[in-house]
């Protein structure tokens, strides 16, 4: 059983029903019990870094969530839960994350050297940097849907896959029994079923 | 680098895709669920439904099949239609969608496009605008391309734009419908200004009017169409093809 945490942040709706087309138990939840009984977490989010981060807090989910990472079970981020998993964010000031990996969020604008439109927005194709378990099904140069105006840098550790947009964008990381995806993958076809399919299968 | 992107749209009414012609004569097409489906498997990158009914019979019924299509189909779905309030927002968000988008409403009230935008990020707010020539300027319509708003086109997408939304629809009335072309001097002019992704919509006739539309307007993100797609005048597949051939980069 997945639980996909809920802390008022994020289109949920979305994730939980590719899994459910995928035939994938899950549930979306932020009850600790049921939490603590999952054999997979995924941590969504849209909006701003801030304010999801003081919902995390609000929710009591921080330390739950340090709790079960410690443990050894799966975590995948998507887009700001992602972001959310980094040291610090530099967005509308300078914010600390859950620190389960390291790294800064920090705006793409301001790296960019030509005039590209921000938000990058729209599908875009994946190099791999490194192997990751959830990417067992897919192949290089498949398309993700991107929707963010702030990325992961100073994490070179971690970084499993970039989309190039002026510059390389970090589209996935992992550390260990993390994993984060700044893209969508429940808004990514096909591609993005597999790698959820083979989250769902990482032990 | 981002691909264009290639948007089947999907008017629905008593629960039913139709089209029309300069936005008239409503033709019923098939049942919108079976074909976001085959949508959904055949390479469209986004898929845009509006909800063109009036009653609150009506939308209920679209809501209903809006939950349906959001539970099959796994790429981006914008929402228009009758969007005035941010209970509105809420309605068709809580429904699957992923963007809404406004058109009279924001017309109506330009600072909702800002309220929405902060409550759900700018990624979530689409002005979708009806333009049309009138006395030789580009000038807004609302109410399905009924009323002209006397607005000048340029302007109000700037407007939308610094209120905070993160998309734009620009649909011509004069092309729509009438397949010879997307209204390339229209979009070419109000993109000038912008710097959100813009969704070029109406006219588009065969896969050629694509190849058009991305060369000559280069700052065109993605382009719209929905009858040559439903009545399979057009393959996405096919288009993508031909596209990627010319030069413009497709996700296939």
């Amino acid at each position: 059983m997945i639980a996909i945490i809920d802390y008022g942040v994020g289109n949920l709706f979305s994730l939980s029903s590719s899994l459910n087309y995928l035939g994938i138990d899950n549930i979306v939840t932020s009850n600790k019990d049921v939490i603590k009984n999952s054999s997979h977490i995924i941590l969504p989010g849209v909006g701003a870094f801030k304010d999801a981060y003081l919902k995390l807090e609000e929710c009591d989910m921080v330390n739950i969530l340090k709790e079960e990472v410690k443990k050894g079970k799966p975590l995948l981020g998507i887009c700001l839960g992602m972001q959310l998993l980094f040291e610090r964010s530099f967005e509308y000031g300078e914010h600390k994350g859950l620190s389960l990996i390291k790294g800064d969020v920090v705006s793409i604008s301001k790296d960019l050297n030509e005039p590209l439109k921000v938000p990058h927005m729209g599908w875009n194709s994946l190099t791999f940097k490194k192997p990751s378990s959830i990417f067992k099904y897919n192949k290089e140069g498949d398309y993700v849907y991107f929707v963010h105006s702030y990325y992961a840098k100073n994490c070179s550790e971690s970084i499993t896959a970039v989309s190039n947009y002026g510059i390389d964008l970090t589209a996935a990381v992992q550390n260990n029994n993390i994993f984060g995806t700044q893209f969508h993958p429940e808004k990514s076809g096909e591609t993005g079923l597999k790698m959820l399919k083979a989250f769902s299968e990482v032990v | 680098m981002l691909a264009k992107r290639i948007i089947p749209c999907l008017d629905i009414k008593n629960g039913r895709v139709v089209k029309g012609k300069n936005f008239e004569n409503l033709k019923d097409v098939e049942s919108p669920v079976e074909l976001a489906e085959f949508y959904n498997l055949s390479g469209a990158d986004e898929l845009v439904f509006y909800d063109i009914t009036a009653s609150f019979e009506e939308r209920k019924l679209f809501t209903d099949i809006l939950t349906q299509v959001a539970n099959k189909i796994f790429i981006p779905l914008t929402v228009g239609g009758g969007i005035n309030s941010i209970a509105d927002f809420d309605r068709v968000l809580k429904c699957g969608a992923d963007k809404v988008s406004v058109n009279s409403g924001a017309i109506n009230n330009p600072h909702l496009i800002g309220e929405a935008a902060k409550k759900y990020g700018d990624q979530c707010v689409v002005l979708s605008m009806d333009v049309k020539r009138t006395n030789g300027k580009f000038t807004v319509y609302s109410k399905g391309g009924r009323i002209n708003t006397g607005i000048d086109a340029i302007e109000w997408a700037y407007r939308g734009q610094e209120e905070g939304a993160g998309e734009l629809v620009l649909n011509s009335i004069d092309t729509d419908g009438v397949k010879k072309g997307f209204d390339l001097d229209m979009l070419d002019k109000i993109c000038e200004k912008l710097s959100i992704p813009v969704i070029a919509s109406g006219g588009a006739g065969c896969i050629e009017d694509f190849v058009d539309l991305f060369k000559n307007v280069p700052k065109v993100d993605a382009g719209l169409a929905a009858s040559i797609f439903h009545f399979k005048q057009v393959d996405i597949k096919q288009l993508k093809n031909t596209l990627i051939k010319n030069g413009i980069l497709m996700r296939i």
